[in-house]
């Protein structure tokens, strides 16, 4: 494959972005403006994802792409020949053996160790967006640290509909500085921000970047009275068994019906290879 | 007596036309100054460069703060002058669309300055927004309300008790009672005046209506093309105005 320079962008688009990145990890939780390119897919589906994992990978890399926890799913299929095309990289579903992960709405089950490199899909970067519309007051708020504004979202939780209700995106204040969207990942997920692998975050039409170093302190925001609650469907896995995996609810036929199965495809197959 | 607010010749113009021109004054703490004037002589103007909204093109404002004593808060840093803006100062739009977060509920909208300033206890700013929707004689069951679905003097009385809930020592008054009818600008008007008086509040009240600063008012400010023409004690400048405007101003009003 010689018609594309090795994965895709060309290496003056990979320096830029690798400069935000590099900008992103040394402000952990900061927005990082930078100048996303058109990709050859529709915003929304990765484009920020696929940039930032562009300029991370090397042909060294194993890669491995995730879609709500699933290697199966379009998205993911896609996103893994993509590179493989234009970067020929290796890739892999194993979660412990891929070196960069491209992941949408999900962090994989398995703990990531020091050598990986976990890059996340953004629609939204900016947590305060839907609170206040204004891009020019939002990125006030950031400077001046004034987040009392987010708080009253989660008031609102609780006034209406008992406790806090926001499942996923949820709120999260980084090593006591910045309050960040950790991109839509269950509320599940959210203490495994807390990792030892370089955690990035790309938001292709919003044209940010973000990053959480090895180990920063990731808190999720609450209240003193309504502590945060990483909570799950209260089922094991109707496949591995598994009780302290996030579960997708599957109906199985139009009787109501259904399963509850592990998101995360690479960790319920294992656990499955295990017990076989 | 330290003032808590004092004015030096501030002036601000829009381009070549005057927004308000060489102002000065002071307000003590306690004290409630009425700002008249019709339209387009310079009050908002002047209340917006107050409160921070606007920047003024020459003068001083100078701010009693519970800290550090008199300082000027055109040049604070902006971060400061923020946290005067959610703590001791408050500021009530004419129109409460202006000044509540209307997709918020009641609740939420007088909580959100004790969350700005740091509050973390649900149920502690729940009983705090509880009380002070009672204060402002809103029945504590409409809490988790939208401030859509209340009526305009509700919505006014929210604001005040959204602007009022971290104890503020200076009150920025925008037409308080533009566009409500008159029984209810006189019940707005009873609250405020009580709350004023209970809490020692200082503020400066902005109006074009002279039956709001008659009941408000301590003392009057007179505006007319930017410039203050008259100033003095209320009762003083209302029965017996000396400037030609403020007695054009005085015999306008209509007698029923």
């Amino acid at each position: 494959m010689t018609d594309y320079n090795f994965a895709y962008l060309d290496e003056q688009t990979k320096r830029m972005i690798r400069r935000a990145l590099l900008k992103g990890v040394a402000i952990p939780g900061y927005q990082v403006p930078f100048a996303s390119r058109e990709m050859p897919m529709p915003y929304g589906w990765g484009t920020g994802g696929v940039q930032v994992s562009a300029a991370c990978l090397t042909p060294d890399d194993r890669f491995k792409v995730i879609d709500q926890g699933a290697d199966d799913t379009t998205n993911a299929v896609s996103i893994r020949k993509f590179f493989e095309k234009t970067a020929g990289v290796a890739v892999t579903e194993k979660t412990s053996e891929a070196t960069v992960i491209q992941t949408r709405h999900r962090i994989p089950e398995t703990l990531l160790g020091e050598e990986q490199i976990l890059v996340y899909q953004v629609p939204i970067p900016e947590p305060l967006r839907f609170l206040e519309p204004r891009e020019t007051e939002t990125r006030k708020m950031h400077a001046l640290e004034e987040y009392g504004l987010m708080h009253v979202k989660l008031y609102e939780d609780i006034a209406r509909h008992g406790e806090i209700a926001t499942a996923y995106a949820y709120p999260v204040k980084v090593e006591e500085r910045y309050v960040m969207d950790p991109s839509p990942i269950p509320k599940f997920d959210n203490p495994k921000l807390e990792s030892a692998a370089l955690q990035l975050f790309g938001a292709g039409r919003e044209q940010r970047i973000y990053a959480v170093p090895p180990y920063t302190r990731v808190v999720s925001l609450d209240f003193d009275d309504h502590p945060f609650d990483p909570s799950k469907a209260d089922h094991p896995c109707a496949l591995c068994g598994a009780e302290d995996s996030y579960l997708d609810e599957v109906i199985v036929d139009d009787t109501g019906g259904r399963m509850f199965v592990c998101s995360d495809t690479d960790f319920c197959a294992g656990r499955r290879e295990d017990a076989a | 007596m330290t003032p808590l607010l004092d004015v030096r010749s501030l002036t601000k113009t829009y381009g070549s036309r005057t927004g308000c021109a060489d102002v000065s004054f002071t307000l003590y703490p306690g004290e409630v100054m009425g700002i008249v004037g019709e339209s387009g002589s310079g009050k908002s103007t002047l209340l917006n460069c107050l409160a921070g909204h606007l920047e003024p093109d020459r003068g001083e404002v100078f701010f009693d703060t519970r800290t550090d004593g008199p300082r000027d808060t055109l040049r604070m840093s902006e971060p400061e002058r923020r946290m005067l803006g959610r703590t001791d100062w408050a500021f009530v739009h004419q129109n409460p669309r202006d000044g509540l977060r209307m997709r918020i509920s009641a609740g939420g909208n007088v909580g959100e300055r004790l969350m700005a300033v740091g509050a973390r206890h649900y149920a502690e700013i729940r009983t705090a927004a509880e009380d002070w929707l009672d204060r402002v004689e809103i029945s504590t069951n409409r809490i988790d309300d939208r401030p859509a679905a209340f009526s305009g003097g509700m919505q006014q009385r929210l604001q005040i008790a959204r602007n009022l809930v971290t104890g503020p020592r200076l009150v920025f008054m925008d037409e308080p009672t533009g566009g409500l009818d008159v029984s209810v600008q006189a019940r707005l008007l009873d609250l405020l005046r009580g709350l004023v008086r209970r809490m020692g509040l200082s503020a400066i009240v902005v109006t074009h209506d002279l039956a709001v600063v008659r009941l408000l008012a301590d003392r009057l400010m007179v505006m007319k093309d930017g410039h203050v023409v008259e100033t003095g004690l209320t009762d003083q400048v209302l029965d017996d105005p000396q400037h030609g405007y403020t007695q054009l101003l005085v015999s306008s009003v209509l007698q029923v």
